[in-house]
């Protein structure tokens, strides 16, 4: 059984009706921000999350951590249904699912200490207090490359690397086994990008975690991921081992997205590449059919009209395409 | 190819309470006539405030303190305000990181277009019916370029209505509009997603070739620069630390700090192995001593890197502050 299991999650945010609206009782615009997704994740592995702005893959994460009520669907973690949960067992199951923020800034409360910052969670939860709860929060702090000197500093007086490190040890304190990385790294600076990947892959190794790392970025991604999933427009439209869909992507998103990174070692002249047409489509008025075709290269007419249903294509790898079995690819040479 | 624009020895100054900081101390660079300059650095690193210099945005609390800024022959440091007026909008051209501020939300894209013909092209016919019917035609043409569909319709609209990479595109276009010889480009796609990222940078690349242009890019991104520019050069501290060909300074960086760098870009073909981070931090720009300003993170560094080290020759075409550059070899 997996760690996690999530079926059929959605999270839709109603729009403000208008006037008329509210006269005439009709519901007004929905925006399907996560629609009907499910996955799993294995004890001890990696799943990276990977869209563009907008498509959903930030309240997907909270909305398996009921920071965000999900609308509709089901999680399961441990054997246990978060979705079910009353409100006292919702928080003790939060001790064991944490999350880590991406924007080391704003996630951290500028008039509280260190020490209240990462020490609230042994709190909250009952788990220790006073010397006590100082003493773990110290051990934790030095587990990430801080000093237990700075335990009554202030945000302010650390920088952007430091912070995120404040963030992953109060994330850490109450010893999860489960972590939703939600783009952790993608407002720091490439050197210190590093230095917090290297500090959450060691982490992971050490205290057997297991995440869910969400980013838009597909070097990271596929740097530190063991399977991936691939998000449009609220919806997974392809996952797998890592391998399986960076080496051989199979829907036409993934492959112009994967086209699109900008390579060291790939001259712009000899790299294949899938220019997209257009825009994001506003998820407040998201296209019929697939999702994609507004702006695919292979769009047909069933794409206009129905969704194309997830499909199995072995070794754990699937993918929503109604084109899948004809073996076309934008990639040059079909690889 | 000839020189286009030529910092020497640039140092731009600011005084802030915690004492004066040198965000660019010493910066020297060339850009020649069609070529495309990549200058990449982490946030701090001054590359930013080297083009504000060089634009002449650098605004109090900051100056700039010393150095000369040629551009086209001209000594851009000794122009008038008014005359540097007239080079910035029309002959040198700088896009910025967030188009969303750098637009004015008040007025529409068609009018924000009409104020850069309005204050720089002197070509415009004088009669009031033609001029208006002229700066139409180029603003639609403009929009046109840079791949905004229905152009005529788009010049009516305000900033808010335009998506992200559409905002970019307009800046570009605002930018172009006058045919600057040289487009500085401050990271153009930072705010933007990796599909749209693709689209603004082959963009750029067209113009610049059916212009004839010269581009800066900043970035902090080494794929976008391995991609996209001809040369290289990478700051540290507000210093260059390295300065060559793109290839050859991806290929065999000769500076420790380069060479760390690229070592910490996580690659899906690194998978499994061990990503080495530069250690540390970048060291406090405020009462920096003159020695090696990488030296405290640097793996290669000696007792005797802690003196002044100036640009040193490193192949041709190449230069690399460092030292220990034959050993990087």
């Amino acid at each position: 059984m997996s760690l996690l299991e999530v079926t059929g999650l959605s999270k839709h945010y109603a729009g403000r009706p208008s006037l008329v609206q509210r006269v005439t009782r009709d519901p007004g615009q929905v925006v399907r921000a996560v629609n009907g997704v499910s996955l799993a994740v294995e004890r001890g592995e990696v799943l990276g999350l990977i869209g563009e702005s907008g498509c959903g893959k930030s309240t997907l994460g909270r909305a398996i951590l009921r920071l965000h009520e999900p609308s509709a669907g089901r999680v399961t973690f441990d054997g246990t249904e978060v979705t079910a949960l009353a409100p006292p067992a919702l928080k003790a199951m939060r001790r064991r699912m944490q999350i880590i923020f991406q924007d080391p800034y704003a996630s951290l409360n500028p008039r509280r200490t260190v020490a209240e910052i990462v020490g609230l969670p042994l709190a909250l939860h009952g788990i220790a207090s006073g010397e006590e709860a100082r003493e773990i929060t110290a051990r934790v702090l030095e587990r990430v490359g801080l000093k237990a000197g700075q335990l009554d500093r202030y945000p302010h007086q650390f920088s952007g690397g430091q912070r995120q490190r404040i963030g992953i040890a109060r994330a850490l304190v109450s010893n999860p086994e489960f972590i939703v990385c939600d783009e952790p790294v993608s407002a720091l600076d490439v050197s210190i990008q590093a230095q917090i990947i290297a500090l959450l892959l060691e982490l992971k190794r050490d205290l057997g975690l297991t995440y869910l790392f969400i980013s838009h970025d597909i070097s990271v991604i596929g740097y530190l991921s063991d399977r991936v999933a691939v998000m449009y427009l609220g919806e997974i439209v392809e996952t797998g081992p890592v391998a399986a869909v960076l080496d051989n992507p199979r829907h036409p998103y993934t492959q112009s997205l994967l086209s699109a990174v900008p390579e060291i070692g790939a001259r712009r002249d000899k790299k294949a590449r899938v220019r997209l047409q257009g825009d994001l489509p506003s998820p407040l008025n998201p296209p019929k059919g697939c999702k994609f075709h507004t702006r695919c290269p292979l769009a047909t007419g069933i794409c206009r009209s129905a969704a194309p249903e997830t499909r199995d294509l072995g070794g754990g790898h699937s993918a929503a395409c109604h084109r899948l079995d004809e073996g076309l690819s934008l990639l040059e040479g079909g690889r | 190819m000839s020189v286009l624009l030529e910092v020497t020895n640039l140092r731009t100054e600011f005084a802030t309470r915690a004492g004066l900081v040198r965000a660019v101390d010493g910066v020297s660079l060339r850009v020649a006539r069609g070529e495309c300059l990549g200058v990449v650095g982490e946030s701090g690193s001054g590359k930013s405030v080297t083009f504000s210099s060089v634009m002449g945005l650098v605004r109090s609390p900051g100056r700039v303190a010393a150095g000369t800024i040629h551009f086209d022959g001209r000594d851009l440091r000794g122009l008038a305000p008014e005359e540097m007026r007239a080079i910035r909008g029309r002959d040198i051209a700088m896009t910025m990181q967030d188009a969303l501020t750098a637009l004015n939300p008040a007025l529409t894209v068609g009018e924000q277009m009409a104020e850069v013909m309005i204050a720089h092209d002197d070509t415009l016919p004088s009669a009031r019916g033609a001029r208006r019917s002229a700066i139409r035609d180029r603003s639609v043409e403009m929009l046109g370029l840079v791949g905004i569909p229905a152009p005529e319709t788009r010049l009516r609209q305000y900033p808010h209505e335009f998506s992200g990479g559409m905002r970019q595109r307009i800046m570009i276009a605002i930018a172009l509009t006058c045919r600057p010889q040289l487009l500085i480009a401050d990271e153009p796609t930072t705010a933007l997603d990796v599909t749209i990222q693709a689209q603004v940078l082959e963009l750029i690349s067209d113009i610049r070739a059916r212009l004839g242009m010269s581009v800066v890019l900043i970035t902090h991104d080494l794929g976008v620069v391995a991609e996209h520019c001809d040369r290289v050069m990478v700051m540290y501290a507000g210093q260059v630390v390295e300065e060559g060909p793109t290839d050859q300074v991806i290929g065999a960086p000769r500076h420790p700090y380069t060479r760390g760098l690229l070592a910490s870009i996580p690659r899906p073909a690194l998978r499994g192995q061990p990503i080495r981070p530069i250690v540390g931090q970048v060291p406090d720009l405020v009462g920096l001593p003159p020695q090696c300003r990488f030296h405290s993170r640097c793996p290669l560094a000696r007792q005797g890197c802690l003196v002044q080290v100036p640009m040193l020759p490193a192949g041709p075409g190449r230069q690399a502050r460092c030292l220990r550059l034959e050993e990087m070899s």
